[in-house]
């Protein structure tokens, strides 16, 4: 299991530099973050710890530990899983403000993300079989949908599915401000309202799908193996499975360009739907100028685009028995 | 590879379904298949680019300029405002004259400089091999599985409240979180190329390193660094505008993204004012589209099968009054050569295609990871 030793490593090497970006950000932007801060802190006095604390967190001369001591502080924090106080939501640590999110971003983002992997490559696989025919004709309008950024499609399915037919809600995760508990009444009014953001994600994220799945399909489809099978009698569907197996690769090695992309629209998707999730939190904390928000959410977020790509990375290794023998 | 196709062949043009009269030049014959699609996007590119340098000259009226200062709602379409007016009685249909500099712009600074650096990179990593390589395709990988959106996000946010206004500068930073894909497909592609007999022979004739990068390599890599240089526009135009409409760039540098800025404030979706978000939405989708389709053309250039899956159905039925019927069958693509243009190598003998250029996508088994070398 070399391949997937090897896979890990880079991805912790990897993490190790997002931290590392991660800090270092603060202190070459030409912006003054430690006065932001402070700025927003009016009424509480500002005693000379406060300041020390905020440029060990951001940089500055006036801490006794240079940019090293700042720099180790800083990994120290990270790894206690303690990424500061957010001055926007009421002085509550960032980990707490940010595990309130969370579920929201992973429930809508992992749905959409694996309904329009699923939809994207069965449609891909019968574009590519039907070719030739009115299916073809999908083609430009895929085109069309990957290239409408997220939030136009958003706007657009609240101006037609929620002011003008008022099928679903257009904002919000849920309608009740108290948490009802798990019950019926409440997951339903949950569903109700992930079903915009939803379909916005994957109508946009699928068009690539598609067009990945089919142009592989098309080479595999001359492949030999698919002349054999079809000339020994198999039946069209069987043919097209034997196929499609060996098509779907592509897609899964792809997963990471792609996971980019979609987390970065569901963020937009989320500012529009004004979904609690973490891009609505990390569009409210820029807004805010809450700096050690900001910088947490990057983290998880960069932290949880690693874990998905690693699982598709393994997903890939069972798949396609060629890797592993190349270790 | 795919890009070696036209060399296999002797230098003869790929037959395609789509062959116009071809000049011959000097020793090769490159022809681009006129498809629709090529024709669509080109024509659209045009349109766009025409758009941006005259755009703003051309704008009835000043985008930031009240029409009137008693209204409070903005005005559907009208014989006034063509397309109707913003909340403060601004002309929509000026803001998106003037808007498409900026969008254009920002979008091939951004493509230019990460095209540039993706060759730079991409072509040193696959070239040099051993320890550079390593290092090289580790970046790539890092920028590659980073993502962009939110990083930029932090970036931006950190930038003082003004924000950039500087087309030039965000095209900039834009292009950090842009190039390594290209970079990658590129290396993948020149270390096939670099084993090749005719590069094994400028190598033993003893030409210098340079000169086998910039004349043996660089000519078969152009398909796919034109098709990376369009790919990243299009990440630029969507990047771009995504960070407008966050309002993390001066939302009074008036692009598209910046239209929407607005639109979103005054929750125009919410109150049915589509004269206000649809346009700049459509302009973005179009512009995008002109470039994926333009993609798709070389694409259909690298890869003839895909070329002939896109024949036209209307084509097919003009062309089956010439030639027995075909069908689609599973595992065989009939190739469709006009009278005349055949000269026995047919389209099905090329090899699988190097890269799906425009999706991305890489052929099972040349798997790029931190190991290295793609080779097997």
């Amino acid at each position: 299991m070399r391949v997937i030793a090897r896979r890990i490593g880079f991805y912790i090497l990897t993490a190790i530099a997002a931290v590392t970006v991660d800090f270092f950000i603060p202190r070459v932007m030409p912006g003054d973050p430690v006065n932001a801060v402070l700025a927003k802190m009016q009424g509480v006095p500002v005693t000379k710890a406060t300041r020390q604390a905020l440029e060990l967190q951001f940089g500055g001369t006036g801490t006794p530990a240079g940019l090293w001591g700042q720099y180790t502080h800083f990994w120290w924090t990270v790894l206690h899983g303690n990424l500061g106080i957010s001055t926007s939501n009421g002085e509550q640590p960032v980990t707490t403000v940010i595990r309130g999110a969370l579920p929201w971003t992973l429930g809508l983002v992992g749905t959409a993300t694996v309904l329009s992997f699923a939809l994207g490559t069965l449609l891909g696989v019968l574009i590519a079989w039907r070719r030739g025919t009115w299916l073809d004709s999908l083609l430009p309008a895929t085109t069309f949908f990957q290239a409408a950024p997220y939030f136009f499609l958003a706007f657009l399915a609240i101006d037609l599915f929620a002011t003008k037919l008022g099928w679903f809600p257009s904002s919000r995760a849920y309608g009740q401000l108290d948490f009802p508990g798990f019950n019926w009444p409440y997951i339903s009014d949950v569903l109700d309202h992930a079903v915009l953001p939803a379909l916005t994600i994957v109508v946009a994220s699928a068009a690539g799908w598609i067009v990945g799945m089919r142009n592989v399909m098309i080479t595999t489809m001359d492949e030999d193996y698919v002349l054999i099978a079809q000339a020994k009698g198999l039946a069209k569907r069987r043919v097209v499975w034997y196929a499609a197996r060996n098509a779907i690769l592509p897609s899964v090695s792809s997963f990471s360009l792609a996971i980019g992309f979609i987390v970065s629209g569901a963020l937009l998707t989320e500012f529009v739907f004004s979904y609690p999730g973490l891009g609505f939190l990390m569009l409210t904390a820029v807004q805010e100028s809450d700096f050690q928000l900001l910088q947490g959410i990057f983290l998880i977020i960069t932290l949880a685009v690693l874990a998905a790509n690693l699982a598709a990375d393994f997903v890939y290794v069972f798949l396609d028995p060629r890797v592993r023998q190349e270790a | 590879m795919a890009v070696g196709l036209t060399e296999e062949l002797g230098g003869a043009p790929i037959p395609g379904p789509v062959v116009t009269t071809s000049v011959p030049r000097r020793g090769r014959r490159v022809q681009l298949p006129r498809s629709p699609k090529i024709l669509a996007g080109l024509g659209m590119m045009v349109f766009f680019l025409f758009i941006a340098v005259l755009g703003p000259t051309l704008a009835p009226q000043n985008p930031s300029a009240s029409a009137s200062t008693t209204g409070s709602l903005p005005l559907p379409p009208s014989a006034a405002h063509w397309l109707g007016t913003t909340q403060q009685q601004q002309d929509v249909f000026s803001q998106l004259l003037t808007g498409g500099r900026s969008t254009v712009l920002v979008a091939f600074v951004a493509g230019l400089l990460a095209t540039a650096l993706s060759v730079l990179i991409g072509v040193t990593a696959g070239f040099a091999a051993g320890r550079t390589d390593d290092l090289l395709s580790m970046l790539a990988n890092f920028f590659l599985v980073m993502p962009a959106l939110p990083l930029l996000i932090v970036i931006f946010g950190f930038l003082p409240s003004s924000g950039g206004s500087d087309d030039a500068l965000i095209g900039a930073i834009i292009a950090i979180t842009g190039w390594a894909w290209g970079a990658r497909v590129l290396r993948a592609q020149t270390l096939s190329l670099r084993n090749r007999d005719y590069v094994e022979s400028a190598r033993l004739i003893g030409e210098r390193g340079w000169r086998i990068i910039s004349f043996e390599i660089m000519p078969n890599l152009i398909p796919i660094i034109a098709s990376s240089f369009l790919f990243t526009v299009l990440y630029g135009v969507g990047t771009y505008t995504a960070l407008a409409f966050l309002g993390l760039v001066n939302p009074n540098h008036w692009s598209w993204g910046a239209m929407f800025f607005f639109a979103q404030v005054s929750n125009a979706e919410l109150s049915g004012y589509w004269w206000w978000y649809i346009p700049p939405g459509l302009a973005v989708a179009l512009l995008g589209t002109s470039l994926a389709l333009l993609n798709f053309g070389i694409d259909e250039f690298i890869n003839p099968r895909l070329r002939v899956a896109g024949l036209s159905r209307r084509q097919a039925k003009r062309e089956r009054t010439l030639a027995p019927p075909r069908r689609f069958v599973l595992g065989l693509t009939p190739v469709i050569r006009p009278p005349g243009a055949a000269n026995g190598r047919a389209g099905t003998a090329g090899q699988p295609p190097g890269e799906a250029a425009r999706t991305g996508t890489v052929p099972a088994g040349r798997h790029w990871g931190i190991r290295g070398r793609g080779r097997r």
